[in-house]
């Protein structure tokens, strides 16, 4: 009996070590991003607290000398039109495959196949020269294609649904004259929700926290997403650790907010995204 | 797995001239119907081809030469820059450097199984700990860069830590190539474990409940349940995490780039891809480094086919 005992708290003392672990760097940004210039450069040490609670000060010049506004409108508008784009696209492809038999259709599956085996990183040094020759660089079309248009594993997600399916559906809809297309968008994409669910929350995590698409593909000043305005938090604001931490604490807000709200979905989406 | 066959016969009948039998439709209406699928796979097709496609035949070509990125004019060099790759000792380097991410990955599977088998048994504030673990997954790569840039710095987070113990240090984490390359594979560490984590859990969680029972009333302790029903249950899980480790420590790009901008010796494979062909301009050369890491990537990924034939390749 002891020895379970014994083997219990140290399972409890594992996780509470884990916890700090992962809250305390967190939680000193936090208060960081809380003091004036004066308690951080005076060496009161990163753990103190914060001589007024309710200073946002730093959180207003991160916000506007930081250009955050415009960097949450920026990636917003790449968000919704290249999630969106992925759901049309990933559900396309997904009911065309599963849906009809028609020739190369082994070579179409097999092309989508081997291209979610390459990672997009590799690939950069000369997708940049094709971006580049269609007039996209550093313009918001340069993520929003490639975001678009480089994600297999939406497509899997929507053909495991697609497959889930009843083909009856389908062909009852057939009988009563409908065409594929009006199959496609009255049966089987309003029966995708789930996946589109799951899409939409691993597609919209990513597009949010990419950084080196982004950086590469708009480096202008006035086309800052979120990650890479807060990378020229480096510059200007050099030393200063509290408007820095206010900076990251603004992009990790909404993060946060999603994650408590969408737990169980979230979850699940990246159990299904990963296990393809 | 579905087999489609069986729906080429139905669609004949649903056409205008309502014969009995699935007779041949007319020639418009054929034409029309072979044409479907490949209306809806236009888009699909065009951008793989143009963004996943194309980029790899170009690299290829573009690797076998000495193009700049933007003169018209480029010499066909032959293997040169392969050579150049394997020969010049600061361009191999970088491999070094994604050993520490390589030996990281080993520590955050290690514990992300840990967390796994402990969160799956009776735990109180079981949900609180799962999201803990995992909420670092989600955060954006350049918040996490900043949040250790402070964490790391002299006088920050780790070292009033340190302070709290009685331990003072003036140790410039940052400062030398191993300290800085082990610091910042541990903030990967911080940051994928709860992928891990969470996959190695929902494996284990869909391992029938009846089994532990059987298992303890066969006298069976917590380490021969690990053993003989988690461990065979999650290898699927296992391997995938194994390769996308591996992958992920050859590629590692966000973290190194945003804390070190790749200095005091961080340098890895893709910051130094990225300095080639964006910063010098040596489009060849990185088109050939990009080369050698796919190759890697996919040699990884057959290699782990060959070893554990997955059971279920889908699709289609």
């Amino acid at each position: 009996m002891t020895r379970r005992t014994v083997a219990r708290t140290l399972v409890y003392v594992s996780l509470a070590g884990a916890s700090v672990v992962v809250l305390l760097p967190l939680v000193v940004v936090f208060l960081t991003s809380l003091k004036t210039e004066r308690e951080t450069s005076n060496d009161t040490g990163a753990l103190s607290l914060p001589h007024d609670l309710l200073n946002f000060h730093n959180y207003v010049t991160a916000f506007q000398d930081g250009r955050m506004l415009s960097a949450f409108g920026n990636t917003a508008f790449i968000l919704v039109v290249s999630v969106g784009g992925t759901v049309l696209i990933g559900s396309m492809t997904a009911y065309a495959i599963d849906r009809f038999s028609f020739r190369f259709k082994k070579l179409v599956v097999a092309l989508f196949l081997v291209a979610a085996l390459v990672p997009g990183v590799t690939t950069q040094v000369a997708t940049f020269q094709i971006v580049n020759s269609f007039g996209m660089f550093n313009t918001r079309w340069a993520p929003i294609a490639l975001y678009m248009g480089t994600d297999i594993v939406s497509i899997y997600i929507f053909l495991q649904f697609v497959r889930s399916i009843p083909v009856s559906l389908d062909e009852a809809a057939r009988l009563d004259g409908a065409n594929a297309f009006t199959v496609y968008r009255r049966i089987i994409f309003p029966l995708l929700k789930p996946a589109i669910a799951t899409v939409v929350i691993v597609k919209g995590i990513a597009v949010y926290n990419d950084f080196y698409i982004p950086f590469l593909y708009m480096p202008s000043q006035d086309l800052g997403v979120i990650s890479t305005s807060l990378f020229r938090f480096k510059g200007p604001f050099g030393a200063h650790w509290e408007t820095i931490s206010a900076g990251a604490i603004l992009v990790i807000l909404p993060t946060l907010v999603v994650f408590l709200c969408l737990q169980r979905y979230i979850y699940n989406g990246f159990t299904r995204g990963a296990s393809r | 797995m579905t087999d489609t066959t069986h729906r080429t016969a139905p669609p004949a009948t649903a056409g205008p001239p309502p014969t009995a039998t699935p007779a041949p439709a007319p020639r418009a209406a054929r034409v029309w119907r072979g044409l479907t699928p490949w209306l809806f796979l236009l888009a699909p097709l065009a951008l793989l081809v143009t963004f996943t496609y194309a980029p790899i035949v170009n690299m290829l070509a573009y690797s076998f030469t000495d193009w700049d990125g933007v003169s018209p004019e480029l010499h066909y060099t032959g293997v040169g820059n392969y050579t150049e790759l394997f020969t010049r000792p600061d361009l191999f380097e970088v491999f070094w450097v994604s050993g520490y991410y390589l030996a990281a990955s080993v520590v955050q599977i290690v514990l992300a199984l840990y967390f796994a088998t402990v969160l799956s048994f009776n735990v109180r504030f079981r949900n609180f700990f799962k999201g803990v673990l995992f909420f670092p997954y989600l955060i954006n790569g350049v918040a996490i860069g900043f949040v250790f840039l402070y964490f790391f710095q002299d006088g920050g987070t780790l070292d009033s830590v340190l302070a709290l113990f009685g331990h003072h240090t003036d140790h410039a984490w940052l400062g030398t190539p191993v300290s800085a390359n082990i610091s910042l594979a541990g903030v990967s560490v911080w940051r994928y474990l709860g992928l891990n984590f969470v996959l190695f859990l929902g494996a284990i969680q869909s391992i029938p409940g009846e089994l532990y029972e059987a298992a303890e009333l066969d006298g069976a302790n917590r380490w021969h349940q690990f053993r003989h029903i988690i461990a065979p249950g999650i290898r699927p899980v296992l391997t995938l995490t194994v390769i996308l480790s591996i992958s992920g420590s050859l590629s590692a790009f966000d973290i190194p780039y945003i804390m070190t901008g790749g200095a005091t010796g961080t340098e890895t494979f893709v910051i130094q891809t990225v300095k080639l062909a964006f910063q010098f301009n040596k489009t060849g050369l990185a088109s050939a480094a990009a080369v050698v890491l796919l190759l890697i990537i996919l040699l990884v990924t057959w290699i782990q086919r060959r070893l554990v034939p997955d059971e279920r390749v889908d699709l289609v």
